[in-house]
């Protein structure tokens, strides 16, 4: 039994990430001083690299689309009670979905029918992959945390099966699926600007995708707090016995999170697939799956939060890549430690602090009552 | 070990001017009484008192702003729950704090061992505590698992616990909540034997029957404050309820006996309901039972005998194995039993017995937990193609729901979980009469709420009588039953043992009715 925890709104959602996002920093700082670097230098080559210039910040964004889709498809599992770890699987499907699609009509469709048919067998791919775990949760009391994790196992070894035997064109040395139709593509963001005249508009792979990760942001908000079926949903996360009590069937329940929740996670792959790469690669998703799940813990599972959260990621990996680069003696292996370092604070441990918070806000309520 | 511990005149436990204030809210203020050494001493006061509070105070989980404790006589600095039980305090709580895939004696052990090796340290424990339950009369089974104790066992165990480490003075929170009469009427003989022992024991509690029967001297808090200390003797339940709730209140039967038309065609009418348990025990074991228009039908029975199985059934929450029913000119039976979507559309609803696990969605806020069930209805659909919600409609239905039925604070974007018990059910009641259901089922209406919020329910369920709706009342309160009830049916062993007219009900009768034993229906594996 301990005292009650109250904070205020403004505490919880913005002060409290600001410290936790501070001590990680300043926790970093230590490593950085401890190998010898000036912490100053590399925070300061890490905000050029991400945020300097328009090459820069194009990357950043590229990076945070992808972590917006996989953070959005964590935090909308969360809210049915479930754990989709299976992001990294789901993603991987989606890729396959838009691959497959754009390889076999991207000759004979126009791009106003060509993308949108991508990113419609992406979603579906990436549903396909988590409504089976979804199932054999609701029906068969499979734990998705373990069934989607396996899933993620099969999800890679299907795609490298299917680039190596099947999708690799004849003749080619490498693991890749051959190059789609332009009208296949996403378009980036540089070649639309060129082409309304902005000529010197920096070239990254930033891309549409964007866009519609942002809109998955309102529909995702929409759903969960606006509509019924979102009503529903959280009844199930929230209270799994009420629900049934108001005649809601949290069965299908599960299967609906888990099919939205593997929709988002396989639009990764479109990003990826159809808006960088072009053609279809092995182990694109890279880890991003399950950065969404720190993205979705960091944002409060909340599409607002997940965007923020987004962006500080791709700060970091944008900036991180650019530090490897301009500080001598900073290996790729410390950016990834100062990563995990801000995810561990900011994210994992992010309630930490929050007690501390809590008896400052009561000691000044009382002060200024008393 | 002896009563001459108390033959100085000191009292066990002296508060003198205790306040306590979270933020706002002054939930402690100035509280003084003292607690004679081996008496029974009850506090009562409605949720919200600030009698929980004072004992975490006592028990040194919270500290007191202001005030002194005085513990035999010495001036007490209680700091920590450790300095507590040094001091001979043992507190008990209302929900156990026990491990259940525990061995009881286990559990005893946990955090006291006596010596590294445990085998040796368990058969001293054992020693101890045989010796220990010889002379209190606590009968626990030490090698048991605690998760398969009955909860009247669990219980013993705790206070076995609490006297184990020392303590002389016993603090009881609602410790009667969980337990059916007879394990009520055990516990009492118990306290009663400790008591004569010379422990001093403080119950707190809001059920006025027990204090009169078990206290020897009582405080009443409200608001934070006390209102009276008497001895038992001076004072009367009336008399404590009015001074709980600060005005005169009255729990019994009211208004003039009411008529029921026998003739009517019922509204809801089941027949043969049988259902057996997750362990192939029967939990209805083929009952019956028709509700007219126009009257509360009560179910009576100790808790555990069928009654919460017959509603979820009933509700369309469970499908029985064998049966049928007729609800609202539909025809069901058991391999195509009704849903409760489908049981509300038949303007069936139903106040679950256990309000926090089925009644509401505690991280909801108000408004959204006053529409569970009722979701789908087409007035709170929205565009686009009717897949949004109406929220601004359900926040100011909310809004009226909490002016009629006196829910408070009235906030309906606050969490339904910052709601008391009492307003919660006020919030809950509000729902399912919202939509002027026909036949209403409502399990322990008033568990855990205060007397002036029982008042306020019981006359909302006559109103919906009077209205003319089937109300089946399934109550572990006799009292409750007796007060409202026009017809009691008494389930037993999932059987219904009796069906009585109200004129016909004493509370021996239907006492009888309840511990019916020997039958010969109840041969047929009911576990002991």
């Amino acid at each position: 039994m301990s005292q009650p925890l109250a904070l205020p709104r403004w505490m919880d959602l913005g002060l409290l990430p600001a410290w936790n996002l501070l001590v990680a920093i300043a926790v970093s700082g230590l490593v950085v001083l401890a190998i010898g670097a000036s912490p100053a230098q590399v925070f300061w080559a890490l905000l050029q690299g991400a945020l300097g210039s328009g090459r820069g910040l194009g990357y950043t964004l590229y990076y945070a689309t992808t972590f917006i889709f996989s953070g959005l498809a964590v935090a909308v599992a969360i809210h049915a009670g479930l754990f989709n770890i299976g992001g990294e699987g789901q993603a991987s499907l989606g890729g396959l979905g838009a691959a497959l699609v754009s390889l076999w009509l991207g000759h004979s469709l126009p791009a106003v029918l060509m993308l949108p048919l991508a990113v419609l067998a992406a979603a579906l791919f990436g549903m396909a992959w988590a409504v089976v775990p979804g199932y054999l949760q609701a029906w068969r009391g499979s734990h998705v945390v373990i069934t989607t994790i396996m899933f993620n196992f099969l999800a890679a070894s299907l795609n490298s099966y299917l680039l190596v035997n099947w999708l690799r064109p004849a003749g080619s040395m490498s693991v890749e699926s051959a190059e789609f139709a332009d009208s296949a593509r996403m378009p980036a963001l540089h070649q639309l600007m060129q082409s309304w005249g902005f000529e010197d508009w920096p070239s990254s792979p930033l891309n549409l995708s964007l866009l519609l990760a942002l809109l998955a942001c309102v529909a995702v908000y929409w759903f969960l707090w606006k509509s019924s079926a979102g009503y529903a949903l959280r009844a199930v996360g929230a209270n799994p016995q009420a629900a049934h009590y108001a005649g809601i069937r949290p069965r299908w329940q599960i299967l609906l999170a888990m099919g939205l929740s593997g929709a988002l996670a396989g639009l990764v792959g479109v990003n990826e697939i159809s808006g960088v790469q072009g053609k279809l690669t092995l182990d694109f998703v890279a880890g991003a799956g399950f950065t969404g799940i720190a993205v979705s813990l960091m944002g409060r599972n909340h599409p607002l939060g997940i965007v923020l959260a987004s962006l500080l990621f791709g700060v970091l990996y944008q900036g991180g890549v650019e530090v490897s680069f301009d500080v001598p003696g900073f290996s790729r292996d410390m950016v990834v430690t100062v990563q995990g370092l801000i995810v561990l604070f900011a994210g994992a441990m992010a309630m930490v602090s929050a007690p501390a918070f809590a008896r400052l806000y009561a000691w000044t309520q009382e002060r200024r009552h008393g | 070990m002896t009563a001459s511990s108390s033959g100085t005149n000191s009292p066990a436990v002296r508060l003198r001017r205790i306040s306590k204030r979270f933020g706002a809210v002054q939930a402690n203020r100035e509280v003084s009484f003292d607690v004679a050494a081996g008496s029974v001493h009850g506090i009562v006061g409605e949720n919200g008192a600030g009698k929980s509070t004072l004992m975490s105070i006592l028990y040194g989980y919270y500290h007191a702003d202001a005030g002194e404790i005085e513990v035999m006589g010495q001036p007490a600095r209680i700091a920590n729950a450790q300095q507590a039980m040094a001091l001979g305090l043992g507190m008990v709580h209302q929900h156990f704090m026990l491990v259940d895939s525990l061995s009881a004696l286990d559990n005893v052990m946990l955090g006291a061992e006596p010596g590294f090796f445990l085998t040796r340290a368990k058969q001293r424990v054992r020693e101890r505590l045989e010796a220990l339950m010889q002379q209190t009369g606590l009968h626990v089974r030490l090698d048991a698992e605690v998760g398969s104790l009955p909860v009247g066992e669990m219980q013993r165990l705790e206070i076995l616990k609490t006297l184990y480490r020392g303590a002389r003075i016993l603090i009881l929170d609602e410790p009667t909540a969980v337990l059916t009469p007879q394990e009520t009427e055990q516990l009492f003989g118990t306290l009663r034997g400790l008591k004569a022992q010379g422990c001093t024991i403080l119950l707190i509690t809001h059920k006025l029957k027990e204090v009169m029967a078990l206290c020897d001297a009582v405080t009443v808090m409200r608001a934070g404050q006390v209102v009276q200390t008497t001895p038992i003797a001076e004072t009367s339940e009336a008399a404590l309820a009015e001074a709980m709730v600060g005005r005169k209140v009255s729990l019994g039967r009211t208004g003039a006996e009411h008529k029921t038309d026998a003739a009517a065609a019922p509204l809801l009418e089941a027949r043969g309901l049988r259902l057996r348990n997750r362990l192939g025990v029967p939990a209805l074991a083929g009952v019956d039972l028709r509700l007219l228009p126009g009257e509360i039908v009560g179910v009576a029975g100790v808790s555990g005998n069928g009654q919460s199985e017959l509603l979820e059934v009933l509700a369309g929450m469970r499908a029985p194995d064998q049966g049928r029913l007729s609800l609202g000119g539909r025809e069901f039976e058991a391999g195509a039993w009704l849903d409760p979507a489908l049981a509300r559309a038949l303007r069936l609803a139903h106040v679950p017995e256990d309000r926090h696990l089925h009644g509401m969605v505690l991280n909801f806020p108000a408004w959204e937990s006053a529409v569970l069930g009722y979701q789908d209805l087409d007035v709170y659909r929205a565009a686009p193609l009717g897949l949004g919600l109406k929220q601004g409609l359900m926040r100011e239905q909310t809004a009226g729901m909490m002016e009629r039925f006196d829910v408070r604070p009235r906030q309906p974007e606050l969490r339904s979980s910052k709601f008391s018990g009492g307003n919660q059910q006020k919030l809950i009641m509000a729902r399912e009469l919202a939509q002027a259901p026909r036949v209403l089922l409502v399990g322990q209406p008033t568990r855990g709420v205060d007397i002036g919020a029982i008042e306020f329910i019981h006359a909302q369920l006559r109103g919906l009588r009077d209205a003319g709706c089937a109300v089946l009342l399934v109550s572990s309160e006799l009292d409750e039953i007796l007060a409202l009830a026009d017809r009691v049916l008494v389930m037993n062993a999932g059987h219904v043992t009796g069906e009585l007219p109200i004129a016909e009900c004493t509370e021996t009768r239907l006492g009888l009715l309840m511990a019916a034993q020997g039958r010969a229906q109840e041969q047929e594996g009911h576990p002991a």
